[in-house]
């Protein structure tokens, strides 16, 4: 901050006549944030008080509402249906977090090390592209195909089982309260793996190809040398991954309600469509605000937990190279 | 040769993979070309006898599927385009400027991107009624904008603060000031990043859900991915109804992807790394 500020500073009195305008040059960059900061505060930062402020009332979004203070937190607290949900965003965790960063790191490996040296890039930009198609899918689009897909008559994947002789392991993949929360978790994965693969397949291109030559030399297999060699030097782009997917993880909403709106009895409800149908279905403001802001918390959290590790491991990263 | 032995099961097993991931698409493809009494009697697995679009057209009349597709290309499309010039704003600001408070102010950002719509959507909602802009495309426009922005100040902000200060400061002798500097230099300059931050813009608000669910109800002002969820979620549609609109749905997605494919992975390995 010094630094620039003495350069600026300097900058000015060599090329400029010392006058009125000189001081004011630095700050009047703030008035290109002007429309920026004014949009935020109108669209981000008004409605986020609001919400919170709702969340202290009781209000059914009409006439003016009623000041109870935690009482709708208390109410949540004891809510099966509030710890249900978040109990299915653990789930989510998994399948858009845990699951894909595992299975991307492999693939994205495997394309890198053994398709793109020994078969072409072209090889691996293909096989990427076809990973990566659900990405660009919009959820809702995702959600009727898969819906069609899993239906329990005449669905592809029960009569495509019928017709390899595994009949028996037809099921209602998402009426039945058992399965359903599974078979959104396998969409999930199929829909979020595309992004890991990408996102580390463009870091491994930053690791130094001697590291993996010496390792070989040294006799290390495949594994060894992906374990040792490129999970630590692909550490900060992981940490990246993770902190992104769990944050997408606990917002999921559209997969949802297009697959199940949170059946079979509640069995996939989460925070998000849980507050949605709080607000616009039950009409109780002030409960789905409670719900909301204490997702925004744990999002919030999350998220400074992954933005501490990113820095550090890009911190010690650095150290290493220098 | 061994190892050319071990080759070639890994590429068997990930095409097999890549296979499973592109196998949805083209079950969609195949049966939304049958005709309802093919698909009845020989099942979602067999190939289609010819080509039937009688279901297709069907399905896009009544949807009004033309109407939609405008709908968002005008909602995606502006908001791509006001929200890149929002971010190149704030980063000039910030990345070039290098205005006071700028840590505290590129942190309030990126706590504005990270925070779930479920938090915003109901006083939104109210407010957006009581100025009269609930149910219009500009509602969602405005909305849009302003949440895309907060990604893109983010990113622009670390690309221009390692912009090359010679060349503004040459400018800057040479007597532009800063607008024109802003216009003239920096944004040719970075093309690139912006051309990036356009296309993840526009797919992003393409692909949008929540928001536009709960401000566009009428069937004039919808876009495709709500008027298809909406109609999935009433549970009214048969079969052949449903692959017409997942394969109205999956094409658009295609065509930005073909056209895109470059830009979206180079994004993303920008937008993951900084």
């Amino acid at each position: 901050m010094t630094v620039t500020v003495e350069r600026g500073a300097r900058a000015v009195g060599k090329y400029r006549q010392p006058g009125p305008r000189s001081p004011r040059t630095r700050d009047s960059y703030a008035l290109f944030l002007l429309p920026g900061i004014l949009a935020f505060l109108a669209i981000v930062v008004v409605p986020f008080l609001m919400n919170t402020g709702v969340s202290f009332t009781e209000w059914q979004g009409v006439g003016s509402p009623k000041w109870t203070g935690l009482a709708n937190y208390r109410e949540l607290m004891d809510d099966s249906e509030f710890w249900a949900s978040f109990r299915h965003s653990l789930f989510m965790v998994v399948a858009m977090a845990a699951v894909p960063t595992v299975i991307g790191l492999v693939l994205a490996a495997a394309l890198f090390d053994y398709i793109g040296r020994h078969f072409g890039s072209r090889w691996a930009a293909v096989l990427r592209a076809c990973f990566y198609l659900p990405q660009v899918l919009p959820i809702a689009v995702a959600g009727i195909v898969w819906s069609w897909i899993l239906a329990p008559d005449n669905g592809s994947l029960n009569e495509l089982l019928k017709a390899v002789g595994l009949g028996s392991w037809q099921q209602d993949w998402l009426g039945d309260p058992d399965i359903a929360p599974y078979s959104v978790m396998g969409v999930m994965v199929w829909v979020q793996i595309g992004f890991p693969l990408v996102v580390f397949m463009a870091g491994l291109q930053r690791v130094d190809p001697q590291l993996h030559e010496a390792a070989e030399l040294d006799g290390a297999g495949w594994w060894r040398r992906f374990w040792h060699v490129t999970l630590p030097q692909i550490r900060p782009e992981i940490y990246v991954v993770l902190t992104w997917c769990t944050i997408a993880a606990l917002k999921v909403f559209g997969a949802v309600y297009v697959l199940t709106k949170g059946g079979p009895g509640g069995a996939t409800d989460v925070p998000s469509y849980f507050s949605f149908s709080t607000f616009f279905e039950k009409t109780q403001v002030g409960y789905g605000a409670a719900i909301s802001t204490i997702l925004t918390v744990i999002i919030l959290v999350l998220s400074l937990i992954g933005l501490k590790l990113q820095t550090r491991s890009e911190d010690a990263d650095e150290g290493i190279r220098t | 040769m061994t190892a050319a032995l071990r080759r070639y099961p890994v590429l068997i097993a990930l095409c097999i993979a890549a296979l499973f991931m592109v196998v949805p698409f083209l079950i969609v493809a195949v049966n939304a070309v049958k005709s309802p009494s093919e698909y009845a009697q020989n099942g979602p697995l067999s190939l289609p006898d010819g080509l039937y679009l009688d279901g297709l057209k069907d399905f896009w009349q009544r949807v009004d599927y033309s109407q939609k597709l405008v709908n968002s290309v005008l909602i995606s499309g502006s908001v791509a385009i006001l929200a890149a010039v929002l971010s190149v704003l704030n980063a000039y600001a910030i990345g070039i400027g290098r205005v006071k408070g700028r840590t505290w102010v590129l942190a309030f950002f990126v706590l504005a991107n990270m925070l779930p719509q479920e938090a915003l959507v109901y006083p939104i909602y109210y407010l957006s009624k009581q100025v009269g802009l609930y149910d219009t495309r500009l509602s969602v426009i405005i909305v849009f904008t302003v949440i895309q922005a907060a990604f893109g100040t983010y990113l622009l902000s670390s690309v221009l603060g390692r912009f090359p200060r010679e060349i503004i400061e040459a400018a800057r002798i040479d007597g532009a000031n800063k607008w024109q500097v802003l216009w003239r230099i920096v944004v040719p300059v970075s093309r690139p990043t912006i051309g990036v931050l356009l296309v993840f813009f526009f797919i992003w608000t393409w692909n949008e859900f929540l928001l536009p669910l709960v401000m566009l109800i009428s069937n004039d002002n919808q876009t495709v991915s709500v008027a298809l969820g909406v109609l999935q979620g009433q549970r009214l549609m048969d079969a052949t109804m449903t692959n017409a609109a997942a394969l109205l749905g999956v094409l658009p997605a295609i065509v930005f992807f073909l056209v895109f494919q470059r830009t979206l992975t180079r994004g993303i390995a920008v937008g993951a790394v900084k």
